[in-house]
């Protein structure tokens, strides 16, 4: 055996890590010398944090999708309907405080849940492309988002969102105003799914059924059951992120989420899952969201056009998949 | 039938081609040659090597060695184009047709006549209809290749070959999927292409058929030519003795005996899945190994498929120790202690970009999880590592990506995952393709091993060796059924191919 074929299986999920990490590092020192050290400041390190939840949220869900060779596009609008309709449920359920935060949170699952249950459906049983079956979900869930709304963002009455949206724990901690709310939402998030993907009988299923659905089938997996579970899962990823937007601006709106399904999958990719499926890790994809919000944040702070930022980004986005591309050719010869 | 003058010139000759594979000798200094006007039959077993030989004319593989002359000329044929260019028109059992085109736009794929920057679509009907009237059928224009019969479209794919001027045409057994009037039909149509000069290469394995339509016919055995003569001087037992030779014994390990009361384990019964499974029933008793031969597309694998629920049957029944299982499901007969190992492993049996630890626990992975749910991935790596040594998986550990391995060693991790819950019943299909010799020596001394230890084995091969010596009974399957059954002592190369081929009943 060759030193390539090694070097794959495990450790190329911490070399994948640690080349990120570098690349970060090093791209850290430069941009906080060029921003006259405002990128390092511990205010704007949360800022971004903050910044990157929703995103980062949509896309871990995402990434279970995309790793049995799935899509979801459908995720940018279940945000809007998820938002509108628990902002409705929580001005009209009589709940207060913790109780009302605790049903609306269900709520927006639910939501998210079902539209990823209908999203599949189609997908098992009939092997229609999920592109397509989540492109029409994206429209619909859009359209009903407009209907329930009468197409205006829904003002929460409670002000019980208010720490969930924009609070933020153990405040004057490392000498910071303290850790947002919403990022320990998004640790939560990510270190369940991360869990439940890399650790769990079903996140071997994932994985298998990705890596080769027909071996998988033959082996006995229940590859309906667990196609179906993924695409729950970006739709009740697409609940917390609402709930967590929905919080941040008081209001259910509508008019939300536009392109977001399309950010969470650039992170994905960029967190170096494959599209093509089997591959793919919840740490990966954080770090691929991560990246985009530091991007976004640097290019902020060293005061480029929000024109060229999208270039830019664009870019950055390609030539992280090229690069992955290559690695990954290296790995296997 | 036209008696072809010996000074007639070959128009197509391949000289001394040799081609190998990792592991393989394909062909070996293969010379063959066709006459315009001639029709050549290309005969042997399954993997003697006629596939490789038509793919290098057809450009889709390069020879390692050898030469291809065309009319005198020595040509290099480095892709389908080229060949086409070259005039060989290839008529494959799956035919190259876009299934949504209708005739005229199939025929002229590719080489769509054009006014300026548009189709003509007048002078591409024009096209098809001349190829179509060469060959005296009248298909409808308009209707899209995929509601047209099997026998209209092998006219599709031969009058594509003949707009695009072909003087060779190959044929990869064309009457596999026809009824006996599109036959004779058929063979009127090569017949006024014969007459026409173009040349036919044609391959079957209908042997009965040949002394019909066929010139010559030429034998290929282990990737070497073994004869070439006229039809007329070739009886069929002398051609089926040619095409099996006198083989070197392989070396099979000896099969244990089966115990006088080994119970019977696997009954199948009046098992139908259209259309390659037409009432299949036969039994395997514990420690038993059952030999399934046929040809290629006899419906082998189906049989098997349906046992092990990768297919569902139509009809019939499946009993496990006296018990009738429903199956629904791969995942209904592997409870049932069913296992299936698949003919393609790459594409069925393992899952490449994992590793070996993976793969192996993947069919039993309930056992390898606490009451959460979550991976007990010690325990893993603990009956991985013992699989890797009872089998001698040569790896460098348990993490190693499957991808990485050798044919033999993938071929064990796909018979490890098998063996981590001891299945009852496992069934092979193609137990040893494209793995090397020492490799197979192996996998032949597990399935002894397991045959010892009474598990019910069925075994699919289209390797005559293997069945005569890896199994005590051989069935042989035709069209879907068992056409004949034979016990070990009784069965030889011959009689098989002769079953097989549809020679003897």
């Amino acid at each position: 055996m060759s030193l390539s074929a090694l070097a794959a299986g495990r450790r190329t999920y911490y070399i994948r890590v640690a080349a990120a990490l570098i690349g970060l590092a090093v791209l850290v020192g430069v941009v906080d010398y060029f921003s006259n050290h405002a990128f390092l400041s511990p205010g704007n390190i949360i800022n971004v944090l903050r910044q990157i939840t929703f995103n980062a949220i949509l896309a871990i869900g995402q990434t279970f999708v995309i790793i049995t060779a799935g899509i979801d596009l459908s995720v940018g609008s279940l945000v809007s309907l998820c938002g509108v309709v628990m902002a409705l449920f929580a001005n009209a359920v009589g709940l207060s405080g913790v109780a009302l935060i605790a049903a609306t949170t269900l709520v927006g699952i639910l939501v998210g849940g079902l539209a990823g249950l209908i999203n599949a459906v189609p997908v098992i049983t009939l092997r229609l492309p999920p592109f397509i079956t989540t492109l029409a979900m994206m429209l619909m869930a859009r359209g009903l988002a407009y209907n329930l709304s009468d197409g205006r963002p829904i003002a929460l009455n409670s002000d019980a969102f208010n720490t969930t949206g924009i609070g933020f724990l153990f405040p004057g901690i490392f000498g910071l105003p303290g850790i947002p709310v919403a990022v320990i939402w998004m640790a939560v998030v990510a270190l369940v799914l991360g869990v439940l993907l890399r650790r769990t009988r079903f996140g071997r299923y994932v994985y298998a059924i990705g890596g080769n659905e027909e071996a998988a089938r033959l082996a006995g997996v229940s590859v309906a059951r667990i196609k179906t579970l993924v695409y729950v899962i970006s739709g009740a990823c697409a609940g917390v992120a609402s709930l967590l937007l929905m919080a941040r601006f008081a209001s259910g709106s509508p008019q939300t989420g536009y392109g977001f399904e399309l950010q969470a999958i650039a992170a994905v990719v960029v967190g170096g899952t494959s599209l093509m499926g089997g591959r793919g890790t919840v740490a990966g994809t954080f770090f691929g969201a991560l990246l985009i919000g530091v991007l976004n944040n640097v290019m902020n702070l060293l005061h480029i056009q929000s024109y060229t930022q999208e270039t830019v980004l664009g870019g950055v986005i390609l030539i992280a998949v090229i690069l992955d591309e290559l690695r990954k050719r290296y790995l296997t010869r | 039938m036209v008696r072809l003058s010996a000074s007639k010139a070959p128009f197509l000759e391949m000289r001394g081609i040799g081609k190998s594979f990792p592991g393989v000798r394909a062909l070996h200094g293969v010379s063959f040659d066709v006459i315009a006007g001639e029709v050549h039959a290309l005969v042997g077993e399954n993997g003697a090597g006629k596939s490789t030989l038509m793919k290098i004319l057809a450009g889709a593989q390069p020879a390692d060695e050898g030469q291809i002359v065309i009319a005198g000329q020595p040509v290099t044929i480095d892709g389908p184009r080229a060949a086409e260019r070259l005039g060989i028109g290839m008529i494959y059992q799956e035919f190259n047709l876009v299934p949504d085109l209708n005739v005229v736009d199939n025929i002229s794929l590719g080489q769509e006549p054009m006014r300026g920057l548009f189709l003509d679509r007048a002078a591409a009907i024009a096209l098809a209809t001349a190829a179509l009237a060469r060959l005296g059928v009248r298909l409808p224009f308009n209707v899209p290749a995929r509601r047209l019969s099997v026998a209209q479209q092998q006219m599709i794919e031969i009058a594509k070959a003949l707009s695009r001027k072909a003087r060779v045409i190959v044929m990869d057994e064309p009457t596999a999927a026809l009824t006996e009037r599109e036959v004779d039909h058929l063979f009127e149509t090569i017949a006024s292409l014969r007459k026409a000069g173009v040349a036919i290469v044609y391959i079957s394995h209908r042997l009965e058929e040949l002394p019909r339509i066929a010139d010559r016919v030429t034998v290929l055995r282990d990737g070497e030519v073994i004869e070439t003569r006229a039809i007329a001087d070739m009886p069929q037992d002398e051609m089926i003795r040619l095409m099996v030779g006198r083989r070197l014994e392989a070396h099979f390990p000896e099969l244990p005996p089966i115990a006088p009361d080994a119970p019977v384990v696997l009954s199948v019964r009046d098992l139908r899945n259209p259309p390659l499974v037409n009432g299949v029933s036969f039994d395997v008793r514990a420690g038993e190994i059952v030999g399934i031969a046929g040809l290629v597309g006899a419906g082998r694998t189906e049989i098997v498929r349906a046992i092990a629920g990768a297919d569902i049957p139509q009809g019939g029944s499946v009993h496990v120790n006296g018990k009738r299982i429903v199956v629904r499901g791969p995942r209904d007969a592997i409870r049932a202690g069913i296992a299936l190992i698949t003919e393609d492993r790459k594409s069925q049996g393992l899952i490449l970009g994992e590793t070996i630890c993976e793969n192996t626990t993947l069919p039993h992975l309930e056992h390898f999880v606490d009451r959460f749910d979550f991976l007990d991935v010690k325990k893993e790596y603990a009956v991985t590592n013992k699989f890797i040594a009872d089998l001698s998986i040569r790896t460098p550990g348990p993490d190693q990506l499957v991808r990485n391995l050798s044919g033999g060693n993938q071929q064990k991790v796909v018979l490890a995952k098998w063996l981590v819950e001891a299945a009852k019943i496992l069934i092979f299909d193609e137990p040893t393709r494209g793995i090397d010799v020492g490799s197979k020596a192996e996998i032949y001394g597990l399935m002894v091993a397991l045959a010892r230890a009474g598990v019910a084995i069925v075994m699919v091969s289209s390797e005559l060796p293997e069945v005569l010596g890896m199994a005590h009974r051989i069935l042989v399957i035709r069209e879907g059924h068992i056409a004949k059954e034979f016990a070990r002592a009784d069965a030889t190369p011959a009689a098989i191919i002769a079953v097989a081929t549809g020679v003897a009943a």
